[in-house]
C-alpha cells in the first residue's frame, strides 16, 4: 500500500472519530475564546496598538490552542493500545505521523478560521483587503505548529508527564514559527499592507525541514 | 527485526506503491510462521526483563508461555510482533519461503491484554478501517464474515464503549481472524472471559490451529483457552525454566506453574 493510501485512512479514521466525539475543536476553540477575549479585556488597545499587538496575540492563541489540541493526538491510541495495533499493521510508520499530522492540521485550521472573525471584531482590524494573504500565511504556520506538535505528541505520549512535557518541547522549537508568523501578519497589517518575502520563505523553510525530519525519522518515534 | 526503509525509497513510495521496498502481496502461505529467539535480552533501565532466552517455535505449533507475573512473557510476545527491540539477542520470524518483513507482519495477529480497537467507532467501523489497513481484498464481505464468526453481527453498528470485556474480546478476536493469520501471538486471552467465553475462545483457537496457524500464548492458571495447546514453555525471571518440548508432557508444565502461581 502507497504512503498516501495509508495516510489516508488514518486521516479519515481521526475525522470519523472527532466528527463523532467532537472533543478536540469544540474544546480548543472555547478554550482560545477565552485567551483572546482576555487579553482584549486586559490589554484594552487602541487602534495603534491592535495594529501592533493584534498578530502576536493571535499567534500566541493559535499556539496555546494548538498545544492543547495536539496532547491528546496520540495520548487517545494508548486507551486501548490502538499505536500497537497500527504498528503491526503492514504499512509504512510515517503514515501514521502524515495522516494524524494532517488531521491535527485540518482541525487547527477549523479553529483558526472560527476565530478570525472574533479576532477582527476584538480588536478591530480589517482583513477583507489582505484575507487571501493573512490565510496563506495562517496555513504556512499552522503546517509547522502541526507538525511539530504532533511529532513531540508521539514522543510526550510514552512519558508519565506527558502533559507537561509537550509545551515543555514544543514551545522552544516552535519560537522561530511564531516570530515569522507574527512579522509575517504584522506586515500585512502595516499602513501599506505587504507580505514580507523573508518571512514567507522562512516559513516555508520551517515546514520543509520539520516535515522531512518527520518523513526520515517517523519510524523511530513510536519504539517503545 | 523490520528494517529501516531509506529515505530515497520512502520518497518514491509516495507516488509508487509498487516503489516500496516490502509491498505486501498477500502471501500464498497455507502453513504457520516459525519464530526463533536467539539470545533475547530485554532491559527496562536497570531492570533485566529477559536474559539471553532462546527458543524455537516450529510452523503449526501451539505453545504456552506460563510463569509468575514479572517472569517476561508480554515483553516477549511484544517482541516477537515486533512492537518493542531486544536489547541483544535477535529474533526471525519467517513463512515458507518469505522472509520479507512487511508480508510477515500482514500475518500476524494479536491479542493484548488492551482490546486494540477504538472506542468511538462501531464494530464494523473497526473492522473495515483495519481491513482496508492490512489491504485485504473484498474487506466489507471479510468483516462481515468475521463478525459472524464471532457472532457480533447484531451488534456491528453499535460503538465498542458500549462493548462488554466479553464481547471486546470477540472483536479483538474477530480482528485478528479477518487477516487469517498465520501466526498468532496472545496475552493472556482469557482474562475477564466467563467459563463459557474460553470454552467459546478455546474452539476458535483451536480452530485456527487446525488450520495450520502458529499460536503463541501466555497465560495464568488452567482454563478452557488451553484445550488446544501442544507445547508449554515456563519462563522465571526472564529465561526459559521449563520446556515440555514438541512431544513432551506439556500437562505437566501447566500443572508445574499453577502450582508456582
Amino acid at each position: 500500500m502507497s504512503l498516501g493510501r495509508a495516510a489516508s485512512l488514518i486521516l479519515a479514521k481521526e475525522l470519523r472519530i472527532e466528527l463523532r466525539s467532537r472533543e478536540l475543536v469544540s474544546t480548543t476553540l472555547v478554550f482560545v475564546l477565552l485567551v483572546l477575549v482576555l487579553f482584549s479585556f486586559t490589554f484594552d488597545p487602541t487602534t495603534a496598538e491592535s495594529h501592533r499587538f493584534g498578530p502576536g496575540l493571535l499567534w500566541l492563541g493559535i499556539l496555546f490552542a494548538g498545544s492543547l489540541m495536539l496532547q491528546p493526538s496520540f495520548v487517545r491510541e494508548k486507551v486501548n493500545d490502538t499505536l500497537s495495533a497500527l504498528r503491526m499493521a503492514p504499512i509504512d510508520p510515517f503514515a501514521v505521523l502524515l495522516g494524524k499530522l494532517a488531521a491535527n492540521a485540518l482541525f487547527l485550521f477549523l479553529v483558526e478560521l472560527i476565530l478570525l472573525p472574533i479576532f477582527v471584531a476584538l480588536y478591530n482590524l480589517p482583513i477583507l483587503p489582505i484575507l487571501a494573504r493573512l490565510l496563506l500565511v495562517l496555513s504556512l504556520g499552522t503546517i509547522g505548529l502541526a507538525t511539530t506538535g504532533t511529532v513531540f505528541s508521539a514522543i510526550a505520549a510514552h512519558a508519565r508527564l506527558r502533559e507537561l512535557l509537550l509545551p515543555l518541547l514544543l514551545f522552544p522549537v516552535v519560537a522561530p514559527l511564531l516570530i515569522a508568523s507574527t512579522e509575517a501578519t504584522v506586515s500585512l497589517f502595516s499602513p501599506q499592507p505587504q507580505l514580507d518575502p523573508v518571512w514567507l520563505v522562512f516559513l516555508v523553510a520551517f515546514d520543509a525541514v520539520f516535515l522531512t525530519a518527520a518523513w526520515v525519522f517517523g519510524e523511530y518515534l513510536f519504539e517503545e | 527485526m523490520l528494517a529501516s526503509v531509506p529515505a530515497r525509497r520512502r520518497f518514491s513510495a509516495i507516488f509508487f506503491a509498487a516503489d516500496l521496498p516490502y509491498v505486501v502481496k498477500p502471501p500464498s502461505i497455507s502453513s504457520g510462521f516459525s519464530i526463533q529467539f536467539e539470545g533475547i535480552e530485554k532491559r527496562y533501565g536497570m531492570r533485566l526483563a529477559l536474559r539471553g532466552l532462546s527458543l524455537r517455535v516450529a510452523p503449526g505449533e501451539f505453545v504456552a508461555l506460563v510463569g509468575a507475573n514479572g517472569s517476561g512473557k508480554t515483553t516477549l510476545l511484544r517482541i516477537a510482533a515486533q512492537l518493542i527491540r531486544p536489547s541483544a539477542g535477535t529474533i526471525r520470524v519467517s513463512g515458507k519461503g518469505d522472509e520479507n518483513p512487511l508480508a510477515i507482519r500482514a500475518r500476524t495477529g494479536m491479542i493484548a491484554h488492551a482490546s486494540f480497537l477504538y472506542e468511538e467507532l462501531t464494530a464494523e467501523e473497526n473492522l473495515h478501517f483495519f481491513a482496508r489497513l492490512y489491504d485485504l481484498p473484498q474487506a466489507p464481505e471479510a468483516c462481515e464474515a468475521a463478525l459472524e464468526r464471532v457472532a457480533l453481527d447484531a451488534r456491528a453498528r453499535d460503538l465498542v464503549r458500549t462493548f462488554s470485556r466479553g464481547m471486546r474480546q470477540r472483536l479483538s478476536l474477530a480482528r485478528a481472524m479477518m487477516i487469517a493469520p498465520r501466526l498468532l501471538l496472545l496475552d493472556e486471552p482469557a482474562t475477564g472471559l466467563d467459563p463459557e467465553g474460553q470454552s467459546w475462545l478455546g474452539g476458535e483457537l483451536a480452530k485456527m490451529h487446525g488450520d495450520g496457524c502458529t499460536i503463541l500464548m501466555s497465560t495464568h492458571g488452567r482454563n478452557e483457552v488451553q484445550s488446544a495447546v501442544t507445547r508449554a514453555v515456563r519462563l522465571q525471571a526472564g529465561a526459559v525454566a521449563e520446556d515440555s518440548g514438541e512431544r513432551g508432557d506439556f500437562r505437566a508444565v501447566l500443572a508445574g506453574s499453577v502450582a508456582e502461581n
